[in-house]
């Protein structure tokens, strides 16, 4: 038995956004939801290494930076995620023979990590000025002991929780494009944790939207 | 037509916004109607009848049907017939390799240099600062310059430098001085006489006829690309009432 959360709504923290922040980067962004924070920097298209390149399309590294320590594994299948969105999402054929790097540094983790990377990548990219053909956005549901969904969880729900899974949601048809899933549930219980996420997605592009309007009205 | 998309123009829009256009239904066989395309700019793509945003920016339109999207970028992309500031890097043969900001460098023959012939070569030396134009830039092939436009005059291309600094600036910024009618370029001819290259690939060459006067002309451009309007006319003014 589990409980489906009655509340249409779906609550998540506050976010925070700011483009254009670094100087050396080509593009750069902040995303921060709730207490979670990431910056991340853009290069490209740049040149590449003859080993690296790829014929027809641009070679995409992502690189991302915990808070504290070096990168291990755990931040390697993470970027192996970051990655695969960005290149469903980027034009990369036209930019064959170059390379783009996208580095994410985890400022502070107060839980969604890995979405909060992902919104912070497609602000980064946008703000680097790079053919897209929709934008993505990263969604992340926990399923707490008694069977709520909780999206955008905090680190402590995320403690508690029997399931964490993060999706990539596309703009354009609101379809899954990448996910990332831990624990035990059920196939309903994926199912409605997909359909949480799509409708919290709606949220986060109208904030991309505000945005990237409120950046462009400063030069109008 | 392209009403959906004329209702959007001076709009900031993102990618993956899409604009359908149908064609009309009833064409009248006494009207000289030809079916219109939409030129798509940078920004904009086509695919059918369908029309999808590609960069977050401003739309943009000339009439009668030409979009695009005026977006903010550093980095540039080598793009034919525009002219750029390049580095040269090395000397190969008969080749120089220049440096334009790109993913790759370009190359520019020797030859390709007014009056140049195979017994009279061009006077370029390894971090020369060239300003050229480009005849082929494409995503698939190497780039190429030359200092000659198709007549065969230099047309103020070529070597220059000496004297002067060179700035990196945004291509937003390169684009708004070079537009027929742009405030700050008649900002800037009313505080004093300073000699200006600008190269669509966000490099800006400046010099004025002392070193402290070009720093401000310098600095003046880079501030120009965070600056709102109003800010920088009070800047000028600022800098116009202090005298030097």
């Amino acid at each position: 038995n589990h409980k489906v959360s009655a509340s249409n709504n779906v609550s998540l923290r506050e976010f925070g956004c700011e483009q254009n922040l670094l100087s050396r980067p080509d593009g750069s962004a902040s995303f921060v939801q709730g207490d979670t924070s990431v910056m991340a920097g853009v290069y490209g298209p740049a040149e590449v290494k003859v080993s690296k390149e790829i014929y027809d399309r641009a070679t995409l590294e992502v690189l991302l930076q915990p808070k504290v320590g070096p990168a291990g594994v755990r931040e390697q299948s993470q970027e192996q995620c970051v990655r695969e969105t960005c290149e469903a999402a980027l034009l990369l054929s036209l930019h064959p023979r170059s390379s783009l790097t996208l580095i994410l540094q985890v400022l502070h983790d107060d839980g969604s990590l890995l979405s909060c990377c992902l919104n912070a990548a497609c602000m980064a990219l946008m703000d680097a000025g790079l053919s897209m053909s929709c934008l993505f956005c990263g969604v992340t549901c926990a399923i707490g002991a008694d069977g709520d969904i909780i999206a955008d969880p905090t680190a402590a729900q995320e403690k508690e929780s029997r399931a964490l899974m993060t999706f990539a949601i596309d703009s354009t048809e609101r379809r899954v494009m990448m996910s990332s899933t831990k624990g035990s549930f059920s196939v309903q219980e994926l199912q409605e944790c997909v359909a949480v996420s799509q409708k919290a997605s709606e949220k986060v592009f109208q904030f991309y939207r505000d945005s990237v309007r409120r950046r462009y009205s400063k030069n109008l | 037509m392209f009403s959906s998309l004329k209702e959007k123009i001076g709009e900031v829009l993102l990618p993956g916004d899409e604009f359908v256009f149908e064609s009309e239904d009833t064409i009248f066989l006494t009207d000289n109607v030809k079916p219109e395309r939409p030129v798509c700019g940078p920004g904009l793509r086509q695919s059918g009848n369908r029309l999808v945003v590609s960069k977050s920016g401003v739309l943009r339109h000339k009439p009668p049907h030409t979009f695009w999207m005026d977006s903010q970028q550093w980095r540039y992309v080598p793009a034919k017939a525009e002219t750029v500031i390049g580095i040269v890097t090395s000397k190969s043969g008969d080749i120089f390799k220049v440096d334009v900001g790109g993913s790759e460098q370009a190359s520019l023959s020797y030859l390709a240099f007014e009056g140049a012939t195979k017994r009279n070569r061009p006077n370029v030396q390894v971090g020369d600062l060239v300003f050229a134009q480009f005849t082929v830039a494409n995503k698939d092939m190497e780039p190429e310059l030359v200092c000659i436009d198709g007549s065969g005059r230099a047309n103020g291309m070529g070597v220059f430098g000496g004297g002067g600094l060179l700035l990196k600036v945004s291509l937003g910024l390169v684009r708004r001085l070079l537009a027929p009618q742009s405030d700050i370029r008649s900002d800037l001819e009313q505080l004093f006489p300073c000699e200006l290259v600008v190269g669509m690939n966000g490099r800006i060459w400046v010099r004025a006829s002392t070193i402290q006067q070009t720093l401000i002309i310098s600095n003046l451009l880079q501030s120009c690309d965070t600056l709102t309007a109003p800010q920088r006319r009070e800047q000028f003014r600022k800098l116009q009432k202090g005298g030097l």
